[in-house]
């Protein structure tokens, strides 16, 4: 696979030397002098000198073949464009945009820019992930394939709680697929009886968490 | 008729004091609170006393935008410094706030001329300034 990084800070660095070492071809492309002289004494060849955001310098890295383009600078203007030239322009065939004020991430959806990640979101959903209070945590949305993967804590005396799977009064589009418990995790079948202190997973289509989430929830309502 | 002119530099400013003396409703947003004076500039009074509207924010903080009358708009122009952001806040005015004329400087020739082929508006100074340079220096004496 050809890849092209838009930007030698410590991610593009990093994911360059990941993706070298298992043996794809890579071109990073940096536009600070200093940086790139200091890159380049471990990447050669694989590091190019310029500005991503101009048409000259990505065609230069050979963008018209790449299969993947990635755009780490920080500035999101700059990854934004770069991948929108790359998909709009070169027909990228993929594309990843690095979000670095996750309020722009509304901007980088507008102009279609997917995925976009951004750390501090990936962070937060850790910790809310690690916050017990917590009541529903989304662990995964496959926007694509408009799913998502939801983690409950099933309370003292919620709907849910004593019932057998088959039993829990649930929303089509939606299915319980895993419950942990005692520290560890099964499959459940139609006849597993849900306890209160049970994490439960849904798989589900989106927009169903406000009709699911009162029947594991003591008072009906979000505990979040 | 609402102009939004975001960047105040010597462009920005000149076309929003232009505007406001040809009788439209100009409204400026610059981050930089210190850019006013470019408006105040040759004006017997300020800005604000002249009839024009000034707003600091960042051109991709839509509140900004909106607090600077992104919604009412008829005419939208991108004139900061950088031309990322000119590119990437037009295509905001454009495709979310639907502004019906979006214009964009935009310095880089290449990126200017792709960006026109898909919908904007681009007015690249530099252009105009290669075309007039080498008429002036290619022209018979």
């Amino acid at each position: 696979m050809y890849v092209i990084i838009a930007g030698a800070g410590k991610v593009g660095w990093n994911l360059a030397r990941e993706l070298l070492s298992k043996e794809h071809e890579v071109t990073l492309i940096e536009d600070d002098r200093r940086r790139y002289l200091v890159v380049e004494q471990e990447l050669e060849h694989a590091v190019q000198y310029g500005d991503a955001t101009e048409l000259w310098v990505l065609e230069r890295a050979g963008i018209q073949r790449a299969d993947l383009v990635i755009a780490v600078t920080g500035d999101d203007e700059d990854n934004m464009l770069i991948c929108q030239m790359a998909k709009e322009k070169y027909l990228t065939q993929r594309i990843v945009a690095r979000v670095n004020n996750p309020r722009n991430l509304q901007h980088f959806k507008l102009l279609g820019i997917q995925p976009a990640v951004s750390a501090t979101d990936l962070i937060l959903r850790l910790i809310e992930h690690e916050v017990p209070q917590y009541g529903l945590v989304q662990l995964l949305a496959l926007e694509g394939e408009r799913l998502e993967i939801i983690e409950l804590e099933v309370v003292q005396g919620a709907p849910a709680a004593g019932l057998r799977v088959e039993e829990v009064p649930l929303p089509d589009g939606c299915l319980i697929i895993s419950v942990l418990r005692d520290g560890g995790g099964f499959v459940p079948k139609s006849d597993t009886v849900i306890e209160a202190g049970d994490e439960v997973l849904l798989i589900l289509d989106p927009g169903l968490e406000s009709a699911i989430t009162p029947q594991f929830t003591q008072s009906g309502a979000a505990a979040a | 008729m609402l102009i939004l002119i975001v960047g105040a530099g010597r462009v920005g400013s000149a076309v929003a004091k232009q505007a406001l003396e040809a009788g439209h409703e100009v409204s400026v947003l610059d981050q930089d609170p210190l850019s006013h004076e470019q408006l105040d500039k040759d004006l017997v009074d300020t800005w604000e006393d002249a009839g024009g509207r000034f707003t600091v924010g960042t051109a991709l903080e839509v509140d900004a935008l909106v607090e600077a009358g992104i919604e009412q708009a008829d005419v939208f122009i991108a004139a900061t410094r950088g031309d990322n952001t000119n590119l990437v806040v037009s295509q905001i005015a454009q495709k979310r706030f639907n502004v019906p004329r979006v214009i964009v400087r935009v310095a880089d020739p290449a990126r200017a001329a792709w960006y026109a082929e898909q919908g904007l508006q681009t007015i690249c100074p530099t252009q105009h300034a290669i075309d007039l340079v080498a008429q002036a220096a290619m022209s018979p004496a």
